[in-house]
């Protein structure tokens, strides 16, 4: 980070805590097809009655980040006012190939995979701009990829604060413990975007969090 | 003699480079089809700054992106790296590759092993 950004934050933190500023800007970040999207929808549909954006089993569905703002959650503990941004899915590979397999057709696959690289690199843009991240892992899949380490590393370094959500726990196969022990230094919640499942935890652990 | 090329990246080497040459040097040798074994890896911001730029060079039918991996990083407890605050994050080694060339097949948190193809 350059010194000319570190001294804008700084200065931002402190205007923050001077006065008091409501909203915290959470980015929802994480790897294609980890449910980013559909915990999106899951907290807007709860909070403000609305949806985010489509989601869909072909990976890289979401590759413009999308931003909704003033999204107030209120639990036992208090509220919090959040700008959420769902972030499309941070890769360091795209391959067009990929998509053909899904049954998207030569062209299609080739404009989808475009679209895709350009939606990274916004992501990871947005890494600068944010409060808080949370980051939503695959409880099925193995937690230590470059993606997670990428994110979790970044919001260490600038000291900004992380909630990790092992998604996909409605499955057999999910193993929330995995994440748990892979990353022991920051919180975690274990839901179902999909179904619901544990989401109070999350929107209390949430306005714990970034409150 | 089919083969590919692997080059150890020493500490020292990269520590002469600015963050931009870093990236610069690691998406030039990659692309030459190239496995880089970095001694020290990189940190979070230089790895975010290696995805965008690797995100622009994606060609349909060419260059597919880079497969990297590395340890999760260590936080720095000696009274210097807590006096620095900012930088207590200590990064560890790292593998970067050709996607098409290098697979993680498997990863924790002490051991990468990676599958290397010759044949695109």
């Amino acid at each position: 980070m350059g010194v000319i950004r570190k001294i804008k934050r700084n200065f931002a933190d402190l205007f923050k805590k001077l006065f008091k500023k409501q909203n915290a800007r959470i980015g929802i970040y994480g790897p294609p097809n980890a449910g980013k999207t559909t915990l999106a929808n899951r907290i807007l549909r709860d909070w403000t009655g609305d949806a985010m954006g489509s989601v869909s089993h072909i990976a890289h569905e979401t590759r413009r980040a999308r931003r909704r703002e003033g999204v107030t959650i209120k639990t036992n503990g208090g509220s919090i006012t959040l700008d959420i941004i769902d972030t499309p899915g941070l890769a360091t590979k795209i391959d067009f190939h990929e998509f053909m397999e899904q049954g998207l057709d030569e062209n299609e696959s080739k404009r989808r995979a475009k679209e895709a690289t350009e939606g990274v690199i916004e992501a990871v843009k947005w890494l600068d701009n944010l409060d808080g991240v949370i980051l939503v892992m695959d409880a099925t899949e193995d937690p230590f990829t470059q993606v997670n380490v990428t994110v979790i590393g970044n919001m260490e370094a600038r000291s900004l604060p992380l909630l990790i959500v092992a998604n996909k726990v409605d499955l057999p196969e999910a193993s929330p413990s995995t994440i748990r022990d892979a990353f022991p230094q920051h919180p975690m919640v274990s839901i179902s975007a999909l179904e619901g499942k544990n989401i109070d935890t999350l929107y209390e652990e949430i306005a714990k969090r970034f409150g | 003699m089919q083969g590919f090329q692997m080059d150890l990246v020493s500490e020292h080497r990269l520590a002469e480079m600015t963050p931009v040459e870093k990236v610069r040097f690691i998406i030039d040798e990659v692309k030459e089809g190239k496995i880089l074994v970095l001694e020290k890896g990189l940190s979070p911001e230089e790895e975010a700054s290696l995805i965008e730029m690797t995100m622009t060079l994606i060609e349909p039918d060419g260059f597919s992106g880079i497969e990297m991996e590395s340890y999760p990083g260590e936080v720095d407890t000696s009274i210097f790296g807590r006096l620095l605050k900012k930088n207590t994050l200590k990064t560890r080694m790292t593998v970067i590759g050709p996607a098409d060339q290098l697979k993680t097949l498997r990863k924790d948190r002490n051991m990468i092993s990676a599958l290397i193809s010759t044949q695109k």
